[in-house]
């Protein structure tokens, strides 16, 4: 076992790299003369740009002239656009055959929230609340009318059907009405979630959807020992908060900024989040509202439109506006936003950052409403007051208002095989493959949208919708697109946005 | 620059030998089997047993002149100290170390020979067709190592290229050194082969890592750089295999002329391509072997990539895959760099300039190869 030579002393070469290397070009002539496409969508993002991604949601914009020379095979081979379509997977020569390994294990990751299977569970405590609200998703009942209460066996059940799935998150949502009017039964649900827990070994969490007029001493310690999150509705400054939410002989605005510092204070910042749903009122005060959340000690916002169901579909109540008018709206806070981040000021908006994460990384994001298969069942479950399971949010606020179409089953009478493989889930799943829905199918934002069946079944009559006649598209077109356009354009917007992952 | 290698004017007939060096004339005779004893300067004691002895004297005193196995250390080697390893062959009386106890750069050299070639390898590989056979005096120096050795690298040459060599050594890893943290350094290439990967996961390494380069996000640039075809390929399927063995892995990009310009291309690649990756080092260029040879075609002066290397930085950041910078001066990175500079010059080959010795930062910042000492920024100031 001699070694006679120091392996950590280096010699010099003895002779000189001229002749010792290969040159560049004997590596660089493999490309070939030409090149093949990789698959891609795009869509024109201005009237000079094409917005181009592939499959994995790789994406870069370029010059429309720029792009029909790429798909005409008259890119010039080596120059600093075709590296830049060949680094992102646009295209494949030669020189190396690793991009569909590549390709392959990145849409892979993209679609690993399909093999996790459900992991939220929405479950409505209760139909009753203590709030009024001008666009009331599902018409909320009042106080004292306990028949929409739900009871220990739902409940019950509804446990052990969320251990059914194989998912290692359990997301319990609870839903109402107003939970905190029911808190007996919340508080029967965390207990018995965390019994079964204790030999399942699931990560658990509990968010608890509520106005917090009714929080007392006893929810908060509930809460901070069972390790319950908090979500809550803020729409902006008092007044316009208390005009969106009235609560029965005063405004709910107190209530709300009161109980939001007491989570903060009591259990920490990170306990509570809030969303702001926008009215005809809102749109005009993009600033006042952003102000708001600053103020509360937020450093989170959810900018969201109206749904229509409940209340908000009523027509002539004037809280309603077009998308593009919403989209403007949008634009003006991210705006403002940003610009707060530029001072130094942390406040991201939640839309954007799932966008984002979806533009930006490789990782799957689990959000319900953006996925294709859309997520309705098999990322997200709702199990009503009185038994009854729906795919979604939305579907159950279609039932409210008298449509079962998306009735997947009853919690005490079917087994969780029969809700899963219930027609009122497959058929509406089978219809929100983007990857192969028409219109969907070419569009450029393909790999960052999802579909809403229920949404446009409600609005179109038609699971899979005309697109250009829909606010779901307009919406998230106007979205994506602006959010591409300040990444590009505007690099100290993009600075700050790149944070946001 | 440390000396690690040393001839010894003594020799005597023996078989070379791994022994760990001890100060203490009093070890239990059961272990002084597998000890060296260093004797203190005035020592003039010879207690039996140990397999030899060594002294830093020049002269040797009566006492010892006429003992076996006594030999004088050579100069510079002064620095030896309890715990450490070395290798000694008597015939020749050379003397290599191979571990030091209160280092944490020490490295098992697995092979001199590398199945690449890259243009600034500090290191050149030996010649195919010159057999060596590292790994038994490896296997005998792992069980000498202390216990609580934080961290201990794995290096060539291409240690995959001799892969029973290197899952051997990791299984003594293993065994002897449990709660040190080891890191392979591999160009990948042979991790192609999914045997290899599943090899080294049966072994189970509790604290195991292998570090990686990609030099480029085109593959042609990469494999023009490492001087071997296909290696691109390979090596990011190389990597691909070590993650579905749930193997950790760092990618390292050293900074040289012909990748700098496509650093945040690079760095997007890896975010997007191989978001599971621990760790990201970027580093500066040793002018040793090769290097050294074409200093001038690979070089670029730090001060003139800090914007794509900031660019880059960002973008691995934004992503949340660590990201650290090695071999760089703090002098020559942008001030928001600073606090991803390590000082990674392995403490043997590790020097600071006259000009650094009044400077404020000293203490924080990673200084320069030995050899880099003529071969550095013109940027290079006192902060």
């Amino acid at each position: 076992m001699a070694i006679d030579s120091q392996p950590q002393v280096p010699q010099e070469p003895v002779q000189s790299p001229q002749t010792l290397f290969q040159q560049l070009d004997r590596y660089k002539g493999r490309a070939g003369a030409t090149y093949s496409l990789l698959p891609f969508r795009f869509l024109a993002l201005d009237a000079t740009r094409f917005l181009l991604t592939n499959f994995t949601g790789e994406l870069l914009v370029l010059p429309k002239e720029v792009v029909r020379l790429f798909v005409h095979h008259r890119l010039p081979i080596h120059s600093d656009i075709y590296y830049r379509l060949k680094s992102r997977h646009f295209l494949i020569d030669g020189d190396s055959t690793v991009p569909v390994d590549l390709l392959a294990a990145k849409y892979r990751t993209k679609q690993a929230a399909l093999s996790q299977f459900t992991s939220l569970f929405m479950l409505v405590t209760t139909l009753r609340c203590n709030q009024s609200c001008v666009y009331c998703q599902v018409s909320g009942r009042s106080e004292n009318e306990h028949r929409f209460d739900m009871t220990e066996p739902v409940a019950d059940a509804a446990v052990d059907f969320m251990f059914r799935s194989p998912s290692s998150l359990i997301k319990v949502e609870f839903q109402g009405g107003e939970p905190l009017l029911h808190f007996d039964l919340v508080k029967h649900i965390v207990r018995s979630v965390e019994q079964r827990n204790a030999s399942a070994h699931r990560d658990i969490e509990f968010v608890i959807a509520t106005n917090l007029s009714r929080l007392t001493e006893e929810v908060i310690h509930f809460c901070r020992d069972h390790n319950v999150y908090f979500s809550t509705s803020l729409d902006g400054p008092c007044d316009l908060h208390n005009r969106n939410r009235p609560s029965f002989g005063h405004g709910s605005y107190k209530d709300v900024v009161s109980g939001i510092r007491r989570v903060q204070d009591t259990l920490g910042p990170q306990r509570i989040s809030a969303l702001m749903t926008s009215t005809r009122a809102s749109l005009q005060r993009p600033r006042e509202i952003v102000d708001e959340y600053v103020h509360q000690g937020f450093s989170s916002i959810v900018l969201r439109t109206l749904h229509p169901y409940g209340r908000a579909a009523v027509l002539g109540t004037g809280i309603g506006y077009s998308i593009d008018e919403w989209l403007q709206f949008y634009r003006e806070a991210l705006r403002y936003i940003l610009e707060l981040n530029s001072q130094g000021i942390v406040l991201r908006e939640a839309t954007a950052v799932l966008l984002l994460r979806k533009i930006l990384t490789p990782w799957a994001t689990r959000y319900v409403d953006l996925q294709s298969p859309a997520g309705i069942g098999i990322a997200g479950i709702v199990i009503n007051y009185d038994g009854n399971v729906y795919c979604s949010d939305e579907a159950r606020m279609l039932a409210e208002m008298g449509d079962q179409k998306f009735l997947m089953g009853d919690i005490l009478s079917d087994q969780y095989k029969g809700i899963m493989l219930s027609e009122a889930l497959l058929s509406p799943l089978e219809e929100t493959l983007t990857e192969c829905m028409p219109q969907c199918s070419d569009c450029g934002i393909q790999p960052y949208c999802g579909s809403d069946p229920v949404r446009h079944y409600r609005s179109q009559g038609d699971m899979v919708g005309f697109k250009p006649a829909s606010d779901f598209c307009k919406m998230h077109l106007g979205l994506v697109k602006h959010l591409v356009r300040l990444l590009e354009d505007e690099p100290a917007a993009a600075k700050i946005l790149r944070t946001w992952i | 620059m440390l000396k690690l290698y040393g001839q010894s004017v003594v020799s005597w007939d023996g078989d070379p030998f791994v022994a760990r060096l001890t100060t203490d004339c009093n070890r239990p005779l059961a272990v002084r089997e597998q000890e060296v004893l260093l004797l203190a300067n005035e020592a003039d004691c010879y207690p039996e047993g140990f397999r030899a002895y060594v002294t830093a004297r020049e002269r040797l005193g009566n006492t010892l002149a006429y003992r076996p196995r006594v030999l004088p250390l050579p100069a510079l080697m002064g620095y030896l100290t309890d715990g450490d390893v070395v290798h000694i062959a008597p015939r020749s009386g050379q003397i290599h170390v191979l571990y030091r106890r209160h280092s944490t750069a020490n490295t098992i050299f697995v092979t001199g020979r590398c199945n690449c070639r890259c243009i600034m390898c500090p290191q050149p590989p030996k010649p195919t067709g010159e057999e060596e056979h590292w790994a038994p005096m490896w296997l005998a120096a792992i069980p000498l190592m202390a216990q609580d050795t934080l961290e201990l690298g794995i290096s060539g040459g291409e240690p995959t290229l001799v892969p029973d060599d290197l899952l051997e050594i990791l299984a003594a890893c293993r065994g002897h050194l449990p709660h040190t943290a080891v890191q392979v350094l591999s160009n990948g290439r042979m991790f192609n082969y999914m045997s290899l990967c599943r090899n080294i996961t049966c072994i189970n390494h509790p604290d195991l890592m292998f570090g990686i380069p990609i030099y480029s996000d085109l593959p042609y640039v990469h494999d023009y750089i490492v001087q071997a075809e296909n290696a691109f390929d390979q090596t990011v399927r190389g990597i691909m295999n070590l993650r579905r063995y749930g193997q950790r892995v760092e990618v390292r990009v050293v900074l040289l002329r012909q990748n700098v310009e496509r650093l945040p291309d690079i760095a997007y690649f890896i975010a997007r391509n191989l978001p599971f990756v621990e760790h990201v080092a970027l580093m500066g260029l040793e002018p040793m072997g090769y290097a050294a040879a074409s200093w001038h075609d690979i070089w670029v002066d730090p001060a003139d990539y800090q914007a794509p290397l900031e660019a880059a930085v960002e973008c691995l950041t934004a992503h949340r895959i660590p990201v650290s910078i090695y071999n760089h001066q703090l002098c020559v990175l942008n001030r928001s760099l600073w606090p991803l500079a390590k000082k990674s010059i392995s403490d043997w080959k590790n020097e600071y300039l006259g000009t650094c010795q009044t400077c404020g930062v000293r203490a924080n910042c990673g200084g320069f190869f030995a050899s880099a000492r003529r071969r550095h920024s013109k940027a290079i100031h006192v902060i």
